[in-house]
């Protein structure tokens, strides 16, 4: 199985990277990009057939370590 | 006294930690490599700066699963002095052994310069010997400094008298043109409840002697060792702290390690007669 993991600051911390790709794109000649939030995505090749041990294992790596829960939010796709 | 001075993979500034603890100051001094389970006896832990681990996922993430994390963690809940310097604090954000956390510099840059921070609190082991409201200049060297809390933690942090040291101009004065990174109410150093364990982003180990530009990092080692000095007296909190391994208890009953009497100072818990007493060099 396959396990995506999306790792994104939460809407209450400020993001210094995508904010500054923001303005790159409005300098590109993008005027109605309002504003751009950066993130992380990992894609986890697990030995296992079954989608809900997939989701377990993914949920407890992203929980102990591909997100910091103080600053970041995560959502997981398995297929 | 004892430092002990932890060795990530990507650690860079632990040989300047070990070099002011033992060279400048003249205390005892051991590396604790990440994966020993074993503090050799240490009576103040550092977590020194550097790129643990490479700090590839984000910075401290996988610092805090080393072995020798374990032991610190557990020298901290007995109220064993622990100090995090630049990488070293993002450990413990990282390690939940101080709340908050780090994001990148406000202006994206990796900033190498002197600062000027503002001492807020002097009853914490590493801030005792500074006056409060005293401005010292300390070099910073990092590109995710940018201290961030949720806003109740941070009003937590605040109620707690947490934040004892802030980014200032030269005068002390808060002003945002003078903070480097962009950090939440200027928070350049964070205490845990307990006040035993210190995180700080600017090297104090790199201002500890003129040849380098500033001597103002003397003020969190001195405070640390009158600290231990004054173990002695009686104080339920300093004694806990210092107290933390019974290697401590042995040493600061050897007369060489207690020091004079005149220097001994009541009680970490009344820093401010702290900082008369322990003979700072300014």
């Amino acid at each position: 199985m396959r396990a995506r993991v999306f790792v994104t600051l939460k809407p209450s911390v400020f993001d210094p990277q995508g904010r500054t790709i923001a303005d790159a794109l409005r300098s590109l000649g993008y005027q109605n990009v309002e504003d751009v939030r950066q993130g992380k995505y990992f894609e986890l090749d697990l030995a296992t057939t079954e989608a809900a041990e997939a989701r377990t294992v993914a949920a407890e790596v992203a929980g102990r370590l591909l997100a910091n829960p103080v600053i970041e939010s995560y959502r997981i796709e398995v297929d | 006294m004892r430092f002990g001075i932890a060795v990530f993979p990507g650690s860079n500034c632990d040989e300047d930690a070990f070099h002011a603890a033992r060279d400048v100051l003249g205390q005892d001094a051991e590396y604790l490599w990440h994966k020993d389970a074993d503090l050799k006896g240490a009576d103040v832990v550092i977590l020194p700066g550097g790129f643990a681990h490479g700090d590839y996922l984000r910075t401290g993430a996988m610092a805090r699963f080393s072995p020798i994390m374990t032991e610190v963690r557990a020298f901290a809940d007995r109220g064993g002095p622990v100090l995090g310097i630049c990488n070293g604090f993002q450990i413990l954000l990282e390690s939940g052994l101080l709340p908050g956390a780090m994001l990148r510099n406000r202006g994206l840059k990796y900033r190498c310069e002197h600062v000027h921070l503002r001492v807020e609190q002097i009853d914490t082991p590493f801030t005792s010997a500074a006056r409060a409201g005293q401005v010292l200049r300390i070099p910073i060297g990092h590109g995710e400094g940018n201290y961030f809390a949720p806003s109740e933690m941070l009003q937590r942090i605040e109620a707690n008298r947490q934040v004892i040291l802030r980014y200032a101009d030269p005068e002390g004065r808060l002003d945002d043109a003078w903070n480097p990174n962009g950090s939440a109410n200027a928070i350049a150093g964070l205490c845990n409840e307990a006040r035993n364990v210190v995180g700080m982003m600017p090297h104090p180990e790199r201002a500890c002697e003129a040849l380098l530009g500033s001597v103002d990092g003397r003020a969190i080692f001195d405070s640390i060792v009158g600290a231990f000095r004054s173990a002695d007296q009686p104080s339920p909190r300093l004694r806990r702290s210092a107290m933390a391994s019974a290697e401590a208890e042995r040493l600061a009953l050897q007369p060489s390690v207690v020091g004079a009497a005149g220097n001994r100072h009541p009680s970490l818990s009344m820093g401010r007669s702290a900082s008369l007493s322990a003979g700072r060099s300014r």
